[in-house]
């Protein structure tokens, strides 16, 4: 299962640089860094139908972190959601795949790409579940930048109050944003205790290894609270001029680095190819 | 005539949505503290099971209920019109509007119905502002006949929009709720040849005074009531300017951005009509309230009068001085 999940994270990446090199455009670093979270709840935890997107039992994501669309984009299409040649269209004139998500397209729940208002909207989704009585789960993804929006805890408190304990947000803490490191821009540690002192369970894991994201999703939620997946992760993930970078936050390779960057990923366990 | 109503429009939204919401478990009401300023605290007696209280939150109440609509329930979300539309203005764009999640966004206590609480507490921008949004529809009912109206409406449609409420009793611009209200369907109240005025909210009933005076002194007078300021009812607007010619607007609003700017917008290319907009100026108000605002700013109906005298004059070029 996990081997899968690897390779099939490292095809997303390829799907991705491809996506960007191609539109000249795209949040490159960022996307890399939360593609193993995307395809750990897309492939293992998220019960979706691609044909059936709209079933009132489905389990939600919402991607608070909008910026990292691509990564969504490339995901949706491999699933199934829309053929895979649209993303050839990604950010081109008239295309639904905009630079954000997009709720016009199969699969996405919600618009974002203004930072800090994915929890609300997912603790307004959680709450529903419960006034209907129903098992639907609840998932968002925030950045570790985005949590200097004051509207983050906000949410955090609702979600704490109603014990919405079908709720889960993960934070792709990999401590770079645009400007440079998180705690430089805007220091938000100690992490967890804040998470804890508002109501919720939290987990760490590393963010960047499915094995211990898989833990982290399967590990039961503590009966009214919700639960919070601290995903430490690398900026840049996989493309070794990427990582740890913040200027590749929104970056777009040249033709020689995007060249690196496919050579890095193709190298990826052993260099086996396991494009579809 | 004003008659001495003492229901305030908020109580008739909460009387309607009592009604519905008893019949409609997906209906829900979320409040950010402010129950007892939306006269909600009947609703939440009755149907504490439909009401989220989220605290003192805007932005907050405005995601959540965009999240709740999207999985199928029907919120109103009620909280201080000078908050809603400003504190929360980018969860109302991206979450509701752009998303297009069926949030009826009720802001509470418009305008300047806060009286001395001043400009923080004055909601004189909501228009403005809420009208640019697109797939956002922006209504405000005269009174409480047509609160419980639109109400009954606006459960059964599954549009976003921002409903802009007073917080003190109006007198009654209709005799019943059963006129046949039609969201982007202004009401023509009065019928007239020589002047339209144009209004919306408190200030139609304002408008209906100032007929009446003008009638007196045989100026005949069409009210046009915009409850809906977007869909607006530019068909209305036109053939009723192109009738009189000479149009007032009269609205509880900066003069920027709001009613009248959407009738100018909509006169642009008359090129017999001539407009004036009555509203709060692009300025710190003095202290006081509401009705002392509404007298000092001109919108009530003497200033009206004047102003239909003055208009008509310059037009007709009989000028009494």
């Amino acid at each position: 299962m996990t081997h899968t999940l690897k390779r099939k994270a490292n095809q997303i990446r390829k799907d991705i640089m491809k996506m960007i090199y191609r539109a000249k455009t795209g949040h490159t670093g960022s996307d890399l860094s939360c593609a193993d979270i995307l395809v750990t709840l897309y492939y293992h935890v998220l019960k979706i139908d691609p044909q059936n997107p709209d079933d009132p039992e489905r389990d939600r994501y919402v991607q608070s972190k909008g910026h990292a669309a691509e990564v969504l984009w490339a995901v949706l299409a491999d699933k199934g959601f829309f053929e895979k040649e649209e993303l050839l269209t990604f950010s081109q004139y008239q295309s639904r795949l905009i630079g954000h998500p997009n709720n016009q397209v199969p699969g996405v729940e919600m618009n974002t790409g203004s930072l800090g208002h994915g929890l609300a909207v997912s603790t307004g989704m959680a709450l529903a579940a419960k006034m209907d009585k129903k098992p639907y789960k609840v998932y968002t993804l925030m950045g570790d930048g985005e949590l200097a929006e004051g509207s983050v805890w906000e949410g955090a408190m609702a979600a704490a109050h109603y014990q919405l304990d079908n709720l889960t947000a993960i934070i792709d803490r990999n401590g770079l944003q645009i400007t440079g490191k998180s705690e430089d821009v805007m220091g938000i540690d100690p992490l967890a205790d804040k998470w804890r002192s508002f109501g919720w369970q939290v987990l760490e894991v590393d963010g960047n290894d499915v094995d211990q994201l898989i833990s982290a999703f399967g590990f039961p939620n503590e009966v009214g609270r919700p639960k919070m997946i601290i995903a430490h992760t690398v900026k840049g993930k996989g493309v070794s001029l990427a990582e740890n970078t913040p200027e590749w936050h929104h970056y777009v390779p040249s033709e020689e680095e995007y060249t690196a960057a496919l050579n890095d990923l193709d190298n990826f366990m052993g260099g086996t190819s396991h494009d579809k | 005539m004003t008659n001495k109503n003492t229901i305030p429009n908020r109580q008739a939204m909460c009387n309607t949505l009592i009604e519905t919401a008893t019949r409609d478990e997906n209906i829900v009401v979320l409040t950010s503290d402010s129950r007892g300023s939306a006269s909600l605290k009947a609703y939440a007696e009755a149907l504490p099971e439909q009401m989220v209280e989220v605290g003192i939150a805007e932005q907050n109440i405005v995601g959540i209920a965009a999240g709740l609509a999207h999985s199928g329930k029907r919120p109103f979300a009620v909280s201080p019109a000078c908050f809603l539309s400003m504190r929360s203005i980018e969860q109302v764009k991206v979450d509701v509007a752009y998303s297009n999640m069926n949030v009826k966004l009720v802001g509470i206590s418009g305008g300047v119905s806060y009286g001395a609480l001043g400009m923080s507490h004055h909601s004189l921008q909501d228009f403005a502002v809420t009208r640019a949004i697109p797939n956002l529809q922006v209504l405000v009912p005269a009174d409480r006949f047509e609160t419980m109206a639109m109400f009954r409406e606006l459960v059964k449609s599954s549009q976003p929009a921002y409903i802009r409420l007073g917080r003190n009793p109006v007198a009654d611009c209709y005799e019943h709720a059963d006129y046949g209200f039609e969201i982007g369907k202004a009401v023509r109240m009065t019928q007239g040849d020589d002047i339209t005025l144009i209004a919306t909210g408190e200030t139609v009933r304002v408008a209906l005074d100032a007929a009446e005076l003008l009638g007196k002194q045989n100026i005949s007078a069409e009210v046009i009531n915009i409850h809906s300021i977007k869909p607006l009812d530019t068909n209305a607007i036109i053939s009723s300017a192109r009738k009189t010619g000479v149009v007032i607007t009269v609205e509880e609003h900066s003069i920027h951005g709001g009613l009248g700017a959407a009738v100018v917008e909509t006169l642009a290319m008359e090129r017999d009509v001539v407009t004036k907009i009555i509203g709060f100026p692009d300025e710190e108000l003095v202290t006081g309230t509401s009705p002392e605002l509404f007298a000092h700013y001109g919108l009530e109906k003497n200033n009206l009068v004047k102003i239909a005298r003055e208009m008509l004059g310059e037009s007709y070029g009989d000028s009494e001085g």
